[in-house]
């Protein structure tokens, strides 16, 4: 029986997240050698959500279940899961994947104990041997790789960000149905009363392609402007050292490394930023990393595939300076 | 009141982490053991529920792991003790490196139900090994109580718990009704330093042992490796100078940047 894979799309703001649209890739990529069934992608959310349709068909979803309420609007991981399991149930996947968001990381464990089956957790890699994933993942904050395989089906697993490529072409759009919700709000022990943006407009820190972090070097908050304004200029988010969360310049939700975000991005800026082995913890999976700094030992200079070695107060605004020139 | 808190005996975060010779454990030596850091956290925030609620509370430290050596679970429940909990249940497991998570999970679960009733439980977001991310939330699942993961605030009032989710790129605030699972961040509480008379105290606070029947569960790790060697890049230059050169990189070697 031709084995199917399900991927639980995360959508937010009627836009299907970039880490729910790799899954759906890597889904389709790996079909043949699970067996050849359908990629179904499950929305589940607000009303909106179920605007993506056409994204998620051209990313490899053969189908699209839309699981949508109104009070569903704003991820709530005790009612979601109560939904993932149940189209789970009816669909009878070999494989289920999600994106290793925030979110996904929280929806994810639920369903391993609801249908009591192992989970991979934030998986860098995946291959395909005789039908099994055989699934790759960072420990102890990236200072050892476990290879992982899932004896229980279906087999989850959640994504990093920016692991695997999205499709180039881009497929038919899948055919939607709806997912029918047969409980509500009530229901659930617990209720969002409240969402709150805290950066409109900007990638997430765990999804964003291009990251521009900020450490002690910086010397104060004001001077996270600089940062702000290149970053804005090459299409990237702003992070941060543990350094200058504590002291208060930037939000503990800009923080990347072992107690903060673990990011993945294309591109990395360490500006300002020694490397200590909590922060590489974080982002040392970045396909490119350029660091600047004005110490020539520092250690991040050892991951760097790129560094400048100089005062970032005289390094950044050439950054910024040839940054508008060449965008014309 | 009663609160429980899941704690885990961990790698301290600056350790150097080395695979040993059989490809799928680490090497034990000179790896120095800690309370995970997000537990610690866990614990403060028990302790100060605890406080506001007042008499009849109790706040109660669980730990699975080792009993000998640097992953002796025991350690790290006394780590607990100091910082405020009343006392602690250990759930032994000798096996406990790469241990499935739903595992973990299944075994505090029958802990925490052979005590009875609970009005909480608290745990880190994440411990610092496995990186799973993953015992709170099936801990909810497991106990049928509501569950919120990254809390950074956390109330309780009128029956109910109010958290503060530092969500992605936004932050959700959800009402659980009790019994209910939180899991932290760091910001949850201030860490706590226990003073050499509350380390005295908890050498005197019960421990009581736990049996769980271990199993394989369904996630099995099958080899462990070192990282990739990062491969040092180059130096593009000196000061400002070097900037076009580094851009340069960037879009015509590197490809990561375009305009
Ligand atoms: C349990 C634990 C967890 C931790 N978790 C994290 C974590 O998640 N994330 C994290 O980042 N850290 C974490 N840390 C902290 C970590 O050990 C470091 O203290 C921290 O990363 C240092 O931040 P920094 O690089 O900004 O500051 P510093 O180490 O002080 O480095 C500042 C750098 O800026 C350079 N500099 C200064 N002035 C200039 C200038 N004008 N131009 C150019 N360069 C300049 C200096 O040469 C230096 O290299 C953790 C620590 C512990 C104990
Ligand atoms: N063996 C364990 N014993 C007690 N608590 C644990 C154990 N493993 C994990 N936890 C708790 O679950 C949290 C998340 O762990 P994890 O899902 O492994 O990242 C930790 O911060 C602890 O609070």
């Amino acid at each position: 029986m031709a084995s199917k894979i399900l991927v639980i799309t995360e959508v937010r703001d009627g836009k299907a997240k970039k880490g729910a649209l790799e899954c759906l890739a890597e889904a389709s990529r790996q079909k043949a050698a699970l067996g050849g069934g359908d990629v179904t992608a499950l929305v589940i959310g607000g009303p909106s959500a179920a605007g993506a349709a056409a994204e998620l068909g051209a990313q490899g979803a053969d189908r699209v279940l839309n699981a949508t309420a109104d009070w569903l609007e704003h991820y709530n991981g005790d009612a979601y899961a109560r939904i993932a399991v149940a189209a789970i149930k009816q669909e009878s996947p070999e494989v289920v994947l999600v994106a290793a968001t925030l979110d996904g990381k929280d929806l994810a464990p639920r369903i391993a104990a609801h249908l009591d089956v192992g989970y991979a957790p934030d998986v860098t890699g995946m291959t395909v041997d005789g039908g099994k994933l055989l699934l790759t993942r960072p420990l102890y904050a990236g200072k050892a790789y476990a290879k992982v395989s899932l004896s229980k089906s279906p087999q989850l697993a959640s994504a990093r960000p920016n692991t695997f490529a999205l499709l180039e072409g881009g497929g038919a759009a899948g055919a939607a149905s709806d997912f029918p919700v047969d409980f509500t709000a009530a229901d659930v022990g617990a209720t969002v009363t409240g969402e709150a943006a805290a950066s409109a407009g900007k990638a997430d820190l765990t999804e964003a392609s291009i990251i521009v972090s900020g450490g002690r070097g910086m010397k104060g908050p004001e001077n996270f402007a600089m940062l702000e304004e290149f970053a804005d200029l090459i299409g990237a988010t702003v992070g941060a050292s543990r350094a200058v969360v504590d002291a208060g310049w930037r939000p503990h939700a800009d923080q990347v490394g072992q107690t903060g975000k673990t990011v993945s991005p294309n591109l990395y800026f360490a500006v300002g930023i020694s490397g200590a082995i909590q922060h590489l913890a974080g982002m040392s999976t970045s396909k490119c990393i350029v660091a600047i700094n004005k110490d020539a030992d520092a250690p991040i200079f050892k991951v760097a595939d790129y560094g400048i070695v100089g005062d970032l107060f005289e390094v950044m605004p050439k950054m910024i300076e040839h940054a508008k020139s060449l965008k014309g | 009141m009663r609160i429980f808190v899941c704690v885990k005996a961990v790698p301290d975060t600056a350790a150097r982490i080395k695979v040993d010779k059989d490809g799928s454990h680490i090497d034990p030596s000179g790896v120095k053991f800690v309370l995970g850091p997000y537990d610690a956290r866990a614990v403060a925030k028990a302790i100060s529920l605890k406080e506001a609620a007042g008499d009849g509370a109790e706040v109660i430290a669980v730990s699975a792991g080792g009993t000998k050596g640097e992953r002796d679970a025991k350690k790290r429940l006394k780590d607990a003790l100091a910082l405020g909990a009343d006392r602690g249940i250990l759930i032994p497991d000798d096996g406990c490196e790469n241990r499935d998570p739903l595992e973990v999970a299944k075994a505090l679960a029958a802990a925490i139900k052979a005590e009875g009733e609970f009005s909480l439980v608290l745990l880190g977001r994440t411990a610092v090994d496995d990186q799973a991310m993953s015992v709170g939330p099936m801990l909810g699942a497991l106990l049928g109580a509501p569950c919120v993961t990254d809390a950074v605030g956390l109330e309780i009032a009128g029956g109910k718990a109010t958290v503060t989710r530092a969500a992605e790129g936004r932050q959700q605030t959800v009402e659980l009704t009790l019994p209910a699972v939180v899991s932290g961040q760091r910001d949850l509480a201030e860490e706590k330093y226990p003073k050499l008379k509350e380390i005295l105290k908890a050498g005197k606070k019960p421990i009581a042992d736990f049996a769980y029947a271990w199993t394989d569960g369904g996630y099995t790790v099958t080899a462990l490796e070192p990282p990739p060697e990062p491969v040092a890049g180059k130096i593009v230059g000196e000061g400002p100078d070097a900037v076009p050169e580094l851009f340069n990189l960037l879009q015509n070697e590197a490809k990561k940047l375009s305009f």
